[in-house]
């Protein structure tokens, strides 16, 4: 029996589907091995005494796996507690006059910086790469470009290689947030060539708490936290050893595993055609952009997403209404406006994510769930768009 | 509150067969308390939502089981569960206080006088000390004021070098090297009593002797979980809000922990720190005098035994776990080595693999030498008197080896101890 199926016992009695896979994942059983044997040992891994030094080598070997796995050079792995914080590193850390970055990135790299320059997307959700060039030409500024690998709340996956040859093109160094696609797709950083890469274990089957800055090449990055001189003095702090241990044991296990993500594919196209086929009117947004094999951006007019997400909560699917961290906030998603979808349209969407244990009794649900509120709210969205 | 259950059975490191040496070195990292452990595994499995989904069920459980650990720190320092945000750790709490309250008053001065100042003492830890090189480097003044050679720092020298600029105040409460105890309530009572911050780091004090953020008027506090035998990869930054403190953020984003620090907070982390400041609160007074009994026995033992041994910082005015001393004449590196069984320090983890003398000794006015021979034992939780016992037999006999092989004998500004 899976570990989900499990938890979904262990939470209540009736059938619960987790279908929020974006926001976080389970912790994989590899991960939970490799921390349960760091987390019951003491010592700071910059210790000179055996329990110092055995931490020590536990850190180098998870650089060393974690390179291995990108194709990055095992001193370019910085570790660090998360996604959000990889992104500042990279963004502030880089310390080019310029930064440029998609109008749909995540609001940690959004907000990063006082000032960013937006590359616009196209009505897929898609970087406009004529935009791009145009704007790295106008400018002979050192500039840092960033875009995502994956969306987070469509999925939709940019075309990073073209983006790299562009930035290097103008000189300018190319970051990408791949938080969302790691491990849902293949992942070399030689094939994104991008010169900075951000990682989060949790969204992997790893630990919260933990996530990587990968460094590609010799560049200089200042610090943005100072003290020990930790990660090659480019991130101070005593290491999270079971977090490290748990993310690169996560991440070897999901880059074995991503032939997975083709029955997730199967499972996602098969939800989306049913969906379709109950409601005409609903609509999967950057369904025409290459998507990330789990994520489906669905919106039922005239029926607010807050709506939706309560009710489909109330009968045990838990989806969302954007990404986690904005969901608890009201206002619309700026990746879906910067898509130019309609404004009755961005309040109505939410986010449906699959993971690697999503089955069709999952889906199954979702669709029972989906359609009864579809049906009950017909009449009143019938109604307000009459009115 | 949750309740606390019994302590784990302590057995000597030696006892467990696992080849290690006896871990006497608690200043740098503790270990994992097993109900601790106990508290997170949950959350690593079952519990996995993302305490921001709070849309479902999963996530919302998640963030009552926060919500239920930041009670638990609060509870442990006397601060309202609201004035905690979470970081990554002690660093990340040391870097946002000082860093982030600069970087508010530059952005939004109060008043006509710009407040660019900022005071500190040499003995701080690299984090802190690095953050206001940092700050120096953009144009804020930072004073860094000497100790006195107990490491304590003179009130009359910090009243001195607060100005009118003077903006923040940081000032560690216990020391991670020497185990000094500073006057936190009265560096508090003088640091309102001008209108600056007060900002301490309490990494190696909080869990080991009683804190009370009003009763000290400390502004900022920053507090790691695995010096108080939590987890790694978590800390945590009190911020006042009566008076209200202003931070400008390190990390922005989603907006978490009330716009202070963005990032998915690690609920496992977040448990294990709030179990370990429950466990504290519960035990600290019991484990500080059994720590203090502990610590007595081998400073007395070793000084019985060790000739011209000497306590490096103030004798009274320590943490119940913690001793430095300079072994004469030894180098502190040749001590270690000889001490295989035991794991010791030179100092700080941080710095204890470069080969320069530690600069928190020489900032206590001992020569290069003596700041050589320092050691730093720290004992915790899990140590026994045993385990002391035998960290005695082999520092004394060790230290009589080398004394022997020994040309020079150091000499210089450490405090003798007085049995």
């Amino acid at each position: 029996m899976s570990k989900v199926a499990r938890a979904r016992r262990g939470v209540m009695a009736r059938t619960e589907t987790y279908l929020d896979w974006n926001a976080t994942t389970p912790l994989r059983p590899e991960a939970a091995a490799a921390m349960s044997a760091m987390l019951a040992r003491c010592g700071n891994p910059s210790s000179v005494h055996r329990w110092g030094r055995s931490a020590r080598q536990a850190v180098e070997q998870a650089h060393s796996a974690l390179g291995a796995l990108l194709g990055a050079p095992a001193e370019g792995v910085v570790f660090v507690s998360g996604g959000t914080e990889a992104n500042h590193l990279a963004l502030l850390g880089s310390g080019r006059d310029r930064v440029l970055v998609s109008a749909v990135e995540h609001d940690s790299v959004l907000r990063a910086v006082p000032e960013t320059e937006r590359i616009p997307v196209d009505r897929d959700g898609v970087v406009v790469l004529d935009t791009l060039d145009r704007l790295l030409a106008g400018d002979l500024r050192p500039a840092l470009v960033s875009v995502m690998l994956a969306n987070n709340e469509t999925g939709v996956v940019q075309p990073v290689a073209a983006i790299a040859a562009i930035a290097r093109a103008h000189g300018a160094l190319f970051h990408c947030d791949a938080v969302q696609a790691a491990g849902k797709i293949a992942l070399d950083v030689d094939a994104i060539g991008a010169d900075l890469v951000t990682l989060s274990a949790h969204k992997l089957g790893g630990p919260s708490g933990i996530g990587a800055l990968v460094v590609t090449g010799d560049l200089e990055l200042t610090p943005l936290l100072r003290g020990g001189g930790q990660e090659h003095g480019r991130r101070a702090g005593t290491e999270n050893l079971a977090g490290i241990a748990g993310f690169a044991a996560a991440a070897a296990t999901a880059a074995q595993e991503t032939a997975v993500y083709d029955r997730v594919r199967a499972l996602r196209d098969a939800l989306e055609a049913e969906v379709a086929a109950i409601a005409p009117e609903a609509m999967v947004l950057g369904a025409a952009a290459p998507r990330l094999p789990n994520t489906a951006a669905i919106a039922m007019p005239g029926v607010a997403a807050e709506t939706q997400v309560i009710a489909l909560d109330l009968d045990g699917v838990m989806v969302s209404a954007g990404s986690a961290c904005s969901s608890g906030k009201v206002g619309p998603s700026h990746v879906l406006e910067a898509m130019g979808v309609r404004p009755d349209l961005v309040g109505s969407t939410i986010r449906v994510s699959l993971g690697w244990d999503s089955s069709e009794a999952d889906i199954a649900h979702f669709l029972r769930a989906w359609t009864t509120l579809y049906r009950r709210c017909r009449g009143s969205c019938a109604g307000a768009r009459a009115a | 509150m949750s309740s606390v259950t019994a302590a784990p059975a302590r057995r000597s490191e030696a006892h467990l067969g696992n080849g290690m040496p006896i871990y006497l070195d608690n200043q740098s990292s503790t270990r994992l308390d097993p109900r601790v452990l106990e508290a997170m595994l949950p959350y690593f499995t079952e519990q996995f939502g993302n305490p921001h989904s709070t849309s479902h069920a999963y996530g919302r459980i998640a963030a009552e089981a926060i919500e239920q650990a930041r009670r638990e720190v609060a509870a442990l320092i006397n601060a309202d569960p609201r004035e905690l945000v979470f970081t990554s750790g002690a660093t990340e709490a040391n870097n946002l206080a000082i860093k982030g309250a600069a970087h508010f008053a530059r952005l939004y001065p109060q008043g006509g006088q710009p407040r660019d100042h900022i005071v500190t003492l040499t003995t701080e830890h690299k984090c802190v000390l690095e953050s206001c090189l940092q700050l120096e480097r953009e144009g804020f003044s930072v004073t860094y004021l000497p100790v006195e050679s107990s490491g304590l720092v003179s009130l009359d020298g910090l009243a001195a070098a607060l100005g009118e600029r003077t903006l923040l105040v940081s000032v560690m409460v216990a020391h991670n090297e020497i185990g000094v105890i500073q006057p936190i309530a009265e560096i508090g009572a003088l640091c309102r009593s001008k209108g600056v911050l007060f900002h301490s780091d309490a990494a190696q004090a909080v869990g080991k002797i009683a804190l009370d953020v009003d009763r000290m008027q400390i502004d900022l506090m920053s507090i790691s979980g695995h010096k108080v035998y939590g987890p790694k990869g978590i800390g945590v930054l009190y911020v006042r809000r009566r008076p209200r403190v202003r931070l400008l953020p390190l990390i922005d984003g989603g907006g978490q922990e009330r716009g202070l620090r963005s990032g998915t907070l690690p609920t496992p982390l977040c448990v294990g720190i709030g179990r370990a400041a429950a466990i504290a609160a519960a035990e600290m007074t019991d484990e500080a005098a059994r720590l203090r009994q502990l610590r007595d026995r081998l400073q007395t033992g070793l000084a019985r035994r060790v000739p011209g041994l000497r306590l490096n910082g103030d004798a009274e005015r320590r943490l119940p776990g913690s001793l430095n001393f300079c072994f004469p004449g030894i180098a502190a590196t040749k001590l270690i080595e000889a001490c295989p069984g035991i794991a010791v320090s030179t100092g700080s983890a941080c710095t204890s693999a470069s080969v320069e003398p530690s600069y928190v000794l020489r900032a206590l006015g001992l020569s290069e030498a003596d700041a050589n021979s320092g050691i730093r034992i720290g004992l915790g939780r899990f140590t026994t008197s045993a385990e002391v016992d035998f960290a005695i037999d082999a520092l004394a006999a060790a230290a009589g080896r080398l004394a022997a092989e020994a040309a020079v004998v150091g000499q210089g500004g450490c405090t003798h101890i007085r049995n």
